[in-house]
C-alpha cells in the first residue's frame, strides 16, 4: 500500500492519515484550552479584589456548617457520628478548595447569552462551545487557588484541622478535583440549556441546587443523612463533585472506596457529556428557528 | 414662615418618605403585572424552606439543643432569617444593585441631579416586590415555632420584636448602602451580593453558637446579630433590656456611618462626562 505521502486526494482516508488528523486536532485542541486558560488567569488577576469579595462570601457558607456541627460534636461528648470537631474542620476546610475548583459557568449565565446574542456568536466557532467554558474557567483556577491558600491557612489556625491523608489519597484527591471540575461543569451547562426551551427557569436551577446541597455532601458529610438520602445521594451525580473529592483526602476511606469513586466520576462524565450533547443539538436547533 | 435654605438643598423628611411611598407603590405596581413571577418565586422560597427544614431535621437527629436553642426556637431563628432576607431581597437589593451598576456605567449623573437628597433617591428606586415571598413563609414558620415552643410571648415581647426588626432593616440597609459605596473605590463590585449573601447565611442560626472572634464580627461588622438572632432573643425569652439600647445605638452609629461613607465615596465619583 501506498499511504506514506501525506494528506492529499483519497489516500488522506487511510489509517495513518486519519491518525495524523487526530493528531492535528489534538494537538490544536490543546493550544486552544492553553490560551483560553491563560487568558483566563490574566483576565482574572485584574480582579483580585472582586474575587476575594466572592470567596469570602463562599467560605462563610461551611463556616456555618462547621461550627454548628462542631457544637453538636461536643454537646454529644466529643463525637457525632464518627465525627470530631477536628475531623469536622478537615471535612469542610478541603470542602471549602472543593467548592473552589467545582464552581463552574452558572446556569444562569444562560439567559444572559441567549438575550445579548452572544450564543451567536459561540455557534459560529468551529469547535464546540463547551470547550471554551471548561478551558476558561480551569485556567481561573489557577488564581483561585493562589486566592484560597491564605484563607486555608487562616481557617486551619482558627479550626485546628485534623487530617492525615496517605500518598495514594492525595493523589486520587487531585484527581477527583477535576472529575468533579468536569462532572458539575458539564450537569450545570446541561441545566443552562435548559434555557433555551423556557425562560422560566430558576425555580427549575433552585430545585436542582437543593438537591445537590442535600444529597452531595455539601451541606453536611453524606454518613450523617439518614439511610434513605444516603441510598438516594448514591444514584445520583451530586455526590460525586462535593462528597468524594473531600473524603478521599480526609477519610476514613478504603482503597476499593476511592477507585469505586474514581470510577463513578468517570460514569457521570461520560452521562454529562452525552447529555450536554444530545441537549445543545436540539437546544441550538430550537435557538435557530427562535432567531431565524 | 419663609425658609433660609432652598428646599432641594435641605430636604425635609416627610418629603424623602414621601417619596420613598412612591417609589416603591410604582415599583410594586409594576411587578405587580406579572404574576406568574409569584408563583414561581413562591415555588423557589418553597424549595429553600424545604431544604432549610430538610437541615433543621439532621441537625436535631443527631442531637435535641443547639447551643441552649430548642427545635422551635430555631424555627423562630430560621424564620426571622427567612422574614429580613425576604426584605433584603425586596427592597433593599434592588436598588443597591443599581446603583453599583450606575457608578460602575457612570450613569449614577442621573439621580444624582435631581432635586432631592441622592441618597434617599439611589436608596428606594428598584423593588422586587415578589421576593417578598421569602418574608411570608418566613413569619409562618415564626408562628410554627412560637406555638411549638415552651415560652409564653407577651405583649411586649411583640412589640420589642416589631422594633428589633424595624431597627434591623435600618441596619442591613447601611451595610448594604456601605458595601455599594465602596464601589466608588473599586469599581468592579458585581461579587457585592455574593459576598452579603454569604455572609447574611452566618445569620441562620443564633450567634451565640460561633467562636468570639466570628460573634464579634457578625454582630458588629455585618450586624447580623442585631437584625436576626436579637428579635429571636425578644420571642424566645431571653431578651435583655439593654439589647434593645444596643440595637437602637447601633442603628443610629449605623446610619450616621453609612452616610459619612456615602458622601465621601460620591466626592469621588467622576460622572460619565470626566
Amino acid at each position: 500500500m501506498i499511504t506514506a505521502e501525506p494528506a492529499s486526494g483519497p489516500i488522506a482516508e487511510t489509517e495513518p492519515g486519519r491518525f495524523r488528523e487526530f493528531r492535528t486536532n489534538a494537538l490544536w485542541l490543546w493550544r486552544y484550552y492553553t490560551q483560553f486558560m491563560r487568558l483566563a488567569i490574566i483576565t482574572q488577576f485584574q480582579y483580585r479584589a472582586a474575587n476575594y469579595f466572592y470567596m469570602i462570601g463562599m467560605i462563610a457558607e461551611p463556616v456555618v456548617y462547621l461550627v454548628v456541627w462542631s457544637t453538636i460534636a461536643r454537646t454529644n461528648g466529643g463525637s457525632v457520628g464518627g465525627f470530631t470537631p477536628g475531623t469536622f474542620a478537615a471535612y469542610y476546610i478541603v470542602w471549602t478548595l472543593v467548592r473552589n475548583i467545582n464552581i463552574v459557568f452558572t446556569p444562569f449565565g444562560w439567559e444572559q447569552r441567549i438575550k445579548d446574542g452572544e450564543l451567536s456568536g459561540l455557534l459560529l466557532q468551529p469547535i464546540h462551545p463547551i470547550h471554551r467554558d471548561l478551558a476558561f474557567f480551569a485556567g481561573w483556577k489557577v488564581i483561585v487557588i493562589i486566592l484560597w491558600l491564605p484563607i486555608a491557612a487562616a481557617l486551619t489556625l482558627i479550626f485546628h484541622p485534623s487530617l492525615s491523608p496517605t500518598v495514594w489519597q492525595c493523589v486520587v484527591f487531585f484527581l477527583a478535583l477535576w472529575g468533579a471540575y468536569l462532572i458539575r461543569s458539564m450537569f450545570l451547562w446541561a441545566l443552562g440549556l435548559i434555557s433555551l426551551w423556557t425562560t422560566r427557569v430558576s425555580a427549575i436551577f433552585q430545585a436542582y441546587f437543593m438537591a445537590e446541597l442535600l444529597l452531595s455532601g455539601r451541606l453536611v458529610p453524606l454518613t450523617l443523612m439518614p439511610k434513605w438520602a444516603r441510598s438516594l445521594a448514591g444514584v445520583l451525580p451530586f455526590q460525586s463533585t462535593f462528597g468524594f473529592p473531600i473524603t478521599a483526602l480526609t477519610g476514613p476511606i478504603t482503597d476499593a472506596q476511592l477507585w469505586h469513586g474514581l470510577l463513578t466520576q468517570l460514569w457521570w462524565i461520560v452521562v454529562g457529556g452525552l447529555i450536554v450533547k444530545l441537549m445543545w443539538r436540539r437546544g441550538i436547533r430550537r435557538f435557530a428557528s427562535v432567531g431565524g | 414662615m419663609t425658609r433660609p435654605s432652598p428646599g432641594w438643598r435641605d430636604p425635609d423628611r416627610a418629603g424623602s418618605l414621601r417619596l420613598a411611598a412612591l417609589f416603591f407603590r410604582v415599583g410594586a405596581q409594576n411587578e405587580l403585572q406579572y404574576r406568574l413571577n409569584f408563583v414561581v418565586q413562591l415555588l423557589q422560597s418553597i424549595l429553600g424552606v424545604a431544604a432549610g427544614l430538610v437541615g433543621l431535621a439532621v441537625v436535631f437527629a443527631h442531637t435535641n439543643n443547639l447551643g441552649g436553642w430548642s427545635r422551635p426556637q430555631l424555627l423562630v431563628v430560621m424564620g426571622i432569617f427567612l422574614m429580613m432576607n425576604g426584605i433584603t431581597q425586596a427592597f433593599i437589593q434592588p436598588s443597591m444593585n443599581l446603583l453599583i451598576a450606575d457608578i460602575q456605567k457612570g450613569t449614577l449623573d442621573f439621580p444624582l441631579t435631581k432635586p432631592v437628597d441622592a441618597q434617599v433617591l439611589v436608596s428606594v428606586r428598584s423593588v422586587d416586590i415578589w421576593q417578598a415571598a421569602d418574608s411570608l413563609i418566613g413569619l409562618i414558620i415564626v408562628i410554627v415555632g412560637l406555638v411549638q415552643q415552651d415560652v409564653a410571648v407577651h405583649l411586649v415581647d411583640i412589640v420589642s420584636f416589631v422594633l428589633l426588626m424595624l431597627m434591623g432593616t435600618v441596619t442591613i440597609y447601611c451595610f448594604w448602602l456601605m458595601l455599594a459605596s465602596t464601589a466608588f473605590w473599586l469599581i468592579k463590585t458585581d461579587e457585592m451580593q455574593e459576598l452579603f449573601q454569604g455572609l447574611y447565611r452566618t445569620g441562620q442560626y443564633p450567634v451565640g453558637i460561633y467562636p468570639g472572634w466570628l460573634r464579634y464580627g457578625i454582630t458588629f461588622v455585618v450586624p447580623l446579630a442585631f437584625a436576626i438572632t436579637v428579635p429571636a432573643e425578644a420571642l424566645t425569652g431571653r431578651l435583655e433590656h439593654l439589647a434593645l439600647v444596643g440595637a437602637a445605638g447601633l442603628t443610629l452609629a449605623l446610619l450616621v456611618i453609612s452616610r459619612l461613607l456615602w458622601r465621601k465615596g460620591l466626592q469621588r465619583y467622576g460622572g460619565a462626562s470626566s
